[in-house]
């Protein structure tokens, strides 16, 4: 699934990012990343949809390293990963439906199977009935809905969510972490990364701790402190 | 495919003015580039016409007896590089000259002319080295007093040739070059204004070959437009100076169609460059 295995970051400019950064997200686990506002949460989130190279160690999603993959096999990766921002990251110009069916033309799907696959991913999102609202006729949860049915009409194996809830009131935070909820009980892995405790704290599920680009907790994982930095 | 197709078109549709200004710059650079072929093929075709008089005159001396003036031209006549030999005797000089030079027809009244062996070479040994090479072996019979052939005009003839030749291809580069930035620059405003949708393309898989193909289609039709709105006007320059100056000869099909496949090449490098890098940078 994703691994990192001694993970290190150095960006040209800002310097060290990420250091020494080892986990291992499961099949149809979900886990959540915190930490404080450059900790470090994006820059996994970018390696594990490849977006960035490791500086150190390995990042393997799905079998690929990161360290040598090429640009095809990246776009090859992305097809089975679905990945969710912030902004949402909609086109303007196209209404709900043909936002989703996009990420279907882009990888060349067969024409014939496109409408009946976006349909399917809206209803899953509970939008049916906005297929043709463009986005500025729609909520920002509306719109977060449409940007998650567009990572999910691949039918990925797992979700990357950067801060998904980040532009939302509560309500609408509630609705869609439910929908993220819903979406892993089928199955699909979900990494999210968010600074809402509130909604960490809300679910049983895996916490990965980050400051200053280090992991400091990790509820999957024995505590590291004592075991790493222990007396000789 | 067909998604690209659609996304190529869109770029005209959304930026109409750009993508003419586009087209109307190739079309220049390809016109500029034509105008000098042009002149280029006229001159040449003129430098041919007078290259198939350059000939060698061997004279001979008087009283050489017919048969080796005979032996001589059979010898030389059996040069690969030799296409013809004519002998003209004295009293053929004579009224050739006068024919020549019919105002000063008078001095050759009384004058004498020696006789010679005018010798004419094949196409494509009409160059200065293979000129003087098959004079120099003209020169060696004894009787032959004097070899010329023009060789200072016949050299800067072909300096001239030359010359054309590579001005033309030096400027020819440097418009294309200059073409391919200006669409280049085109190309990526268009690749700038939708950068976020190919940020999207690029997020949900699509392969830099996907991304590219729109882009590419632009570049390509736009040259293509491009190369042949230069067609058109090249022609209608051929047209003006033959009407109004002299009789100029046009490009025939093939060099035509090499024009406006150069268009669509400078559409599709530009394109290439502008949304290359632009993938570089994400
Ligand atoms: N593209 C980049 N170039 C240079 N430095 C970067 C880049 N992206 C992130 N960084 C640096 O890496 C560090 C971690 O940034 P990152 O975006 O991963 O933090 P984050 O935990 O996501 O923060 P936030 O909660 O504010 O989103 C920061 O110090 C940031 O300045
Ligand atoms: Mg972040």
């Amino acid at each position: 699934m994703i691994r990192f295995q001694g993970v290190g970051k150095e960006y040209p400019r800002t310097g060290i990012a990420l250091s020494h950064i080892t986990f291992h997200l499961r099949k149809g686990e979900f886990a959540f990343l915190t930490g404080p506002s450059g900790s470090g949460k994006s820059t996994i989130l970018k390696l594990a949809y490849m977006e960035e190279k490791p500086s150190h160690g390995d990042v393997r999603v799905s079998g690929l390293s990161g360290r040598g993959a090429s640009r095809r096999e990246v776009a090859k990766l992305r097809r089975k990963l679905g990945i969710v921002f912030q902004d949402f990251r909609l086109l303007e110009d196209r209404n709900a439906e043909a936002n989703v069916a996009f990420a279907l033309e882009v990888t060349d799907t067969p024409k014939a199977a496109i409408q009946p696959r976006v349909h399917r991913a809206l209803a899953q999102v509970g939008l049916a009935s906005k297929a043709t609202s463009f986005p500025r006729e729609l909520s920002g949860g509306e719109q977060q809905r449409v940007a998650i049915a567009r990572a999910l009409v691949n039918d990925p194996f797992v979700l990357i969510a950067d801060e998904p809830t980040g532009n939302l009131d509560d309500r609408a935070t509630r609705g869609i972490f439910q929908l993220l909820r819903d979406i892993n009980s089928t199955g699909t892995a979900v990494l999210m990364a968010t600074h809402d405790l509130d909604l960490v704290r809300r679910a049983d599920y895996r916490v990965i701790e980050l400051n200053h680009g280090r992991i400091v907790y990790d509820s999957a994982e024995p505590p590291p402190t004592e075991a790493a930095g222990g007396a000789p | 495919m067909r998604l690209a197709t659609r996304e190529a078109f869109t770029g005209f549709r959304k930026s109409p003015l750009l993508s003419v200004l586009g087209i109307v710059t190739i079309a220049f650079s390809l016109f500029a580039f034509g105008l000098f072929a042009l002149v280029a093929l006229n001159i040449r075709n003129a430098l041919q016409a007078v290259e198939e008089r350059v000939e060698i005159r061997a004279f001979v001396a008087d009283g050489t007896s017919p048969e080796a003036i005979a032996t001589a031209m059979g010898d030389i006549g059996s040069f690969p590089e030799v296409q013809q030999v004519t002998y003209v005797s004295p009293d053929d000089a004579l009224v050739r000259a006068k024919e020549e030079m019919r105002e000063f027809s008078d001095v050759f009244e009384s004058g004498f002319l020696p006789g010679s062996m005018d010798i004419r070479l094949r196409p494509g040994f009409r160059d200065p080295a293979t000129v003087k090479a098959v004079a120099d072996r003209a020169g060696t019979y004894q009787f032959v007093d004097d070899v010329r052939y023009g060789q200072e005009w016949v050299e800067k003839l072909y300096r001239l040739r030359t010359l054309a030749t590579f001005a033309g291809l030096a400027l020819g580069a440097a418009f294309a070059l200059v073409a391919v930035i200006i669409i280049g620059a085109t190309i990526r405003t268009a690749v700038l204004a939708r950068s976020r949708e190919i940020a999207i393309m690029r997020l949900v898989g699509a392969t830099d070959g996907f991304v590219r193909m729109p882009f590419l289609i632009d570049g390509f039709v736009k040259g293509v437009l491009g190369g042949l709105l230069a067609l058109g006007m090249t022609w209608f320059a051929a047209q003006t100076i033959t009407r109004h100056m002299i009789q100029t000869e046009f490009f025939d099909a093939r060099v035509a169609a090499l024009g406006v496949i150069a268009g669509a090449l400078i559409g599709l490098l530009g394109s290439l460059f502008s949304v290359g890098r632009h993938l570089k940078e994400v």
